[in-house]
């Protein structure tokens, strides 16, 4: 598991620093806004643990030895905290946009805390100037981003502006959508890289807004995924299967199916032990192995009406064998961990494993090694084609 | 500390959305909300519903899902049915997109239940002119659809190829200008297909439509031809096309006649030895030659929805042992009962298919609002004639009482008996068939076998539907045609 913040061991700075963001660099003569990772020379240099302190220095604790060259951190003043922002190596780059959100979901992996972090906006702008062209992939994650309103959509048009070819993600509840002006302005920076991924916990207003904590989310949701479809944007539908959530997983794909066909993706994930949900443990968690039918059953039942479906944080051996094709190898390389009962599984390569913290806290009793895996394990499921609905055009 | 929502399943008043209701025999009640989505429940569930007196909150969760019932002042649930409606409606704007031509009413089959008044070989004074051809082109793109469908028609269309010809270049060139997607396809029994058939079926993408009955002896005795060798003809024919075009380019359709009753899964495997993965079990037409009391061919409908209920058995049975196989008509009533779209399926709409989904010119220029129309005339009944492609201009042809009474008699959404049947968002309007049988467009339902047959398969497929995940999941691949 590899750790994105840490404290420098030492810090040997002649003055605080002016700027918070580097870019570390290996092998050229620095920039201004570039550190030297591994041997001096910079403005600020960047040394592995066990390295020498010199002049203008910050030496890493050894769980941030993986920084390398093009990996970006976030530096305080003094140089005593460090916090990695972008790693060059790695897909799954995201960036924490605020940690306040209107809901207050029952298993939040990010618990909302109620203060101003506007800096953490200003941040990801400074970032996305920052990242190279090449960048792959981006997620913009909280709390909720749109809290920001037209803050964000200007991020997101810098981030257009920057990184024309970059994938990102915008990952929302949805419920500022609703408002039609915030939508039209969402849709002006007119990105066809742009995803919004959504969540979505029922079919009908009750057992949504109790997930989520929150009154009337559900119709502001929902309306906010037509405002979007509308104005033709690209929308992804995150359903967290968990105790309330998993009995009714058949109904709540069948209503994407039949509301919201035109939703780009449907991901069907499975609980993340941190944050609220160890909190909330009894009122949340599910074995995943007591719903893989009903599962397997949504996860189809969505195929067959044209939407892209995906199956995150589920290990092969909770899933039955039909629906393996959809499981995704989905969980962060920081994140994923396997138990001893998976070192003799054939088919551990193609499996996600488990984020740490379920294996630390919590997960399937039924996780086992599965001795062959079978010819078809690996075989395509037929797609059928997309459907669309007769939208109204947009106001 | 927070204040903790609690799992409330409705903290206001309920009302009812449009909902429409059906009682199974076996206690159970179908409901069904105003763009057909459906929930089975018990009595005593159906009754709380009734009464809006709804204590389980699984219950009233899944009537609020599916937009059975609301809280009172909730405006998204009414969005949502309207965007749903307004998508199965969409087509209608479209217009016309099936245009059938009678090139000729030649054939050399002599079937028994054929619809049309078959003509002799040598009578050429039943086919289509050039003059004619063109004028029909010319009123096919006055509908405004995107997608147009030439569907050459006999007798049999192959004795005539000098008017498909003209037909397919015809539309063409005027496509040129139009852009619109076309599609041509010639029902034919390939008994007469050529190397000249194939060549032009190759250049402009023309498809075929057969008929295969089944087995070789009951085929050939249904079609009788001079040699008795309409099967052999016409797996000779399907082979070429396949071996020529590609194996998509042809299609089966079969009859079901008194003699294929009880022989369902012979007709099934036959289809499937002869590498055709879809089938349309579909009863005869009570048309044209059809209609002529010949006793021996005639069955009721009962029969057929026996004979139905064994081949869907069957072919369930094949896509559990993994050979798969649909069923052409489920197919259609499947898409339309779990999901929002139109297969714009002429039998099966509403308002009817008639005129405003397809048109058919006949070989001596009449226009009718179907096929069956047509045959309805060569009988002497001329009420769904629209009129002549000589005389008439497209406006009269398209806004006359001809076409446009029986589409507004036939509405399933005001029709008797229609407009409260809970299956009323899956099925159609049939005004031809019911002025065929009754004299009316809209007859009495309970005596219709249009209605009849359509409530069997509809209660068939609920039925597998609900008891069995194995159909459940291979009726959502279906419907995802």
């Amino acid at each position: 598991m590899i750790s994105l913040r840490g404290r420098a061991l030492s810090a040997t700075l002649d003055r605080p620093l002016t700027r918070e963001l580097w870019r570390l660099v290996s092998d050229k003569i620095p920039g201004p806004d570039e550190a030297v990772i591994g041997s001096g020379g910079g403005t600020l240099n960047v040394v592995r643990s066990g390295g020498d302190a010199g002049p203008n220095t910050v030496v890493l604790p050894p769980h941030l030895d993986h920084l390398d060259g093009g990996d970006i951190i976030a530096v305080s003043p003094d140089g005593r905290r460090i916090e990695v922002l972008w790693r060059a190596r790695s897909r799954h780059n995201s960036l924490l946009l605020t940690e306040r959100c209107d809901n207050y979901c029952l298993m939040c992996s990010q618990p909302p805390k109620e203060r101003d972090d506007s800096r953490l906006l200003r941040r990801a702008s400074a970032l996305v100037r920052m990242l190279p062209p090449t960048a792959h992939e981006l997620g913009f994650t909280g709390g909720e981003p749109t809290l920001y309103g037209s803050g964000l959509v200007s991020l997101l048009r810098t981030a257009t502006q920057c990184l024309p070819d970059t994938e990102f993600h915008l990952l929302s509840n949805g419920r500022r959508f609703a408002d039609p002006g915030f939508t039209a302005e969402y849709a002006s920076v007119r990105n066809p890289r742009l995803m919004v991924g959504i969540p979505l916990f029922g079919a009908e207003p009750s057992l949504h807004d109790y997930v989520v904590q929150a009154r009337g989310a559900f119709d502001e949701t929902v309306s906010g995924i037509l405002a979007l479809a509308q104005h033709r944007q690209r929308i992804e539908i995150r359903v967290v299967l968990q105790k309330n959530t998993a009995p009714a997983i058949v109904e709540i794909a069948g209503f994407i199916a039949r509301n919201l066909p035109f939703v780009e993706k449907v991901a069907l994930m499975g609980l993340e032990m941190t944050g609220l949900a160890r909190a909330n443990l009894a009122e949340v968690w599910t074995d995943p192995y007591e719903y893989r039918n009903e599962l397997a059953e949504a996860a189809l039942l969505l195929r067959h009406a044209g939407i892209r479906t995906d199956i995150y944080n589920h290990q092969l051996c909770v899933l039955p064998r039909r629906v393996w094709p959809l499981a995704v190898r989905s969980i962060s390389d920081w994140k994923n961990e396997y138990l001893s009962a998976c070192m003799s599984c054939s088919v551990q390569e193609a499996c996600g494993g488990l984020f740490a913290s379920s294996a630390k806290h919590r997960h399937s009793d039924h996780i086992a090694a599965i001795p062959h895996p079978t010819p078809r394990a690996r075989e395509a499921i037929s797609s059928a084609q997309p459907q669309d609905m007769v939208m109204p055009a947009p106001p | 500390m927070r204040q903790r929502l609690t799992l409330e399943t409705a903290p206001g008043p309920l009302e009812h959305l449009p909902f429409r209701f059906e009682r199974w025999t076996d206690g159970r009640v179908l409901v069904t909300n105003m763009v057909g989505e459906h929930v089975f429940l018990s009595e005593a569930e159906f009754s709380a519903l009734a009464d809006l007196r709804i204590a389980d909150p699984a219950l009233l969760r899944t009537l609020r899902a599916k937009h059975v019932v609301r809280q009172r002042g909730e405006t998204l649930p009414v969005e949502l049915l309207a965007l749903k409606y307004r998508t199965q409606h969409h087509r209608l704007a479209d217009f016309t997109g099936l245009h059938m031509f009678v090139v000729t009413l030649r054939c050399e089959h002599s079937c028994g239940y054929c619809q049309v008044s078959r003509r002799t070989v040598a009578r050429t004074e039943f086919d289509m002119s050039a003059e004619t051809a063109v004028a029909a082109v010319e009123t096919a793109f006055r509908s405004p659809s995107p997608h147009l469908k030439f569907e050459f028609q006999g007798g049999e269309p192959l004795l005539n190829m000098e008017i498909v010809r003209l037909v397919t270049q015809e539309a063409q060139r005027r496509n040129r200008d139009e852009g619109r997607q076309l599609a041509f396809v010639i029902a034919s029994n390939l008994a007469l297909l050529d190397d000249e058939v194939l060549d032009f079926a190759d250049e402009h993408d023309v498809y075929f439509s057969t008929s295969l009955d089944g087995p070789q002896d009951l085929h050939n005795g249904n079609r009788p031809r001079p040699g008795r060798d309409s099967w052999e003809r016409t797996i000779a024919g399907v082979t070429r096309i396949r071996k020529r075009l590609g194996h998509h380019r042809v299609s089966a359709l079969m009859t079901t006649t008194a003699a294929s009753l009880g022989k369902v899964r012979d007709i099934i495997d036959c289809y499937l030895e002869q590498g055709f993965h879809d089938i349309f079990l579909r009863p005869v037409s009570p048309y044209g030659f059809a209609l002529r009391p010949r006793q021996r061919r005639a069955y009721d409908m009962a029969a057929w929805i026996d004979f139905y209920r064994e081949g869907m058995d069957y072919i369930l049975e094949l896509n559990a042992r993994g050979t798969p196989v649909v069923e052409t008509y489920s197919a259609l009533v499947l898409k339309k009962m779990l999901t929002n779209a139109n297969p714009g399926y002429v039998d099966l709409t509403s308002p009817a298919g008639i005129g405003i989904a397809a048109l058919l010119y006949n070989y001596d220029g009449a226009v009718y609002a179907s096929d069956e129309g047509r045959m309805l005339a060569e009988n002497g009944d001329m009420t769904f004639r629209l009129g002549d492609l000589a005389e008439d201009s497209y406006d009269t042809l398209m806004t006359g009482a001809a076409l446009l009474d029986p589409l507004e008699e036939s509405y399933t959404g005001s029709a008797p008996q229609c407009s409260d049947c809970a299956f009323e968002r899956w099925c159609g309007a049939d005004p031809v068939f019911h002025h065929a049988t009754t004299g009316d467009p809209v007859g009495r339902k309970p005596e219709s076998a249009f209605c009849n047959r359509n409530m069997a398969v509809f209660r068939y497929l609920l039925d597998r539907y609900t008891a069995d995940p194995h159909a459940r999941e291979l009726f959502h691949a279906w419907a995802a045609r």
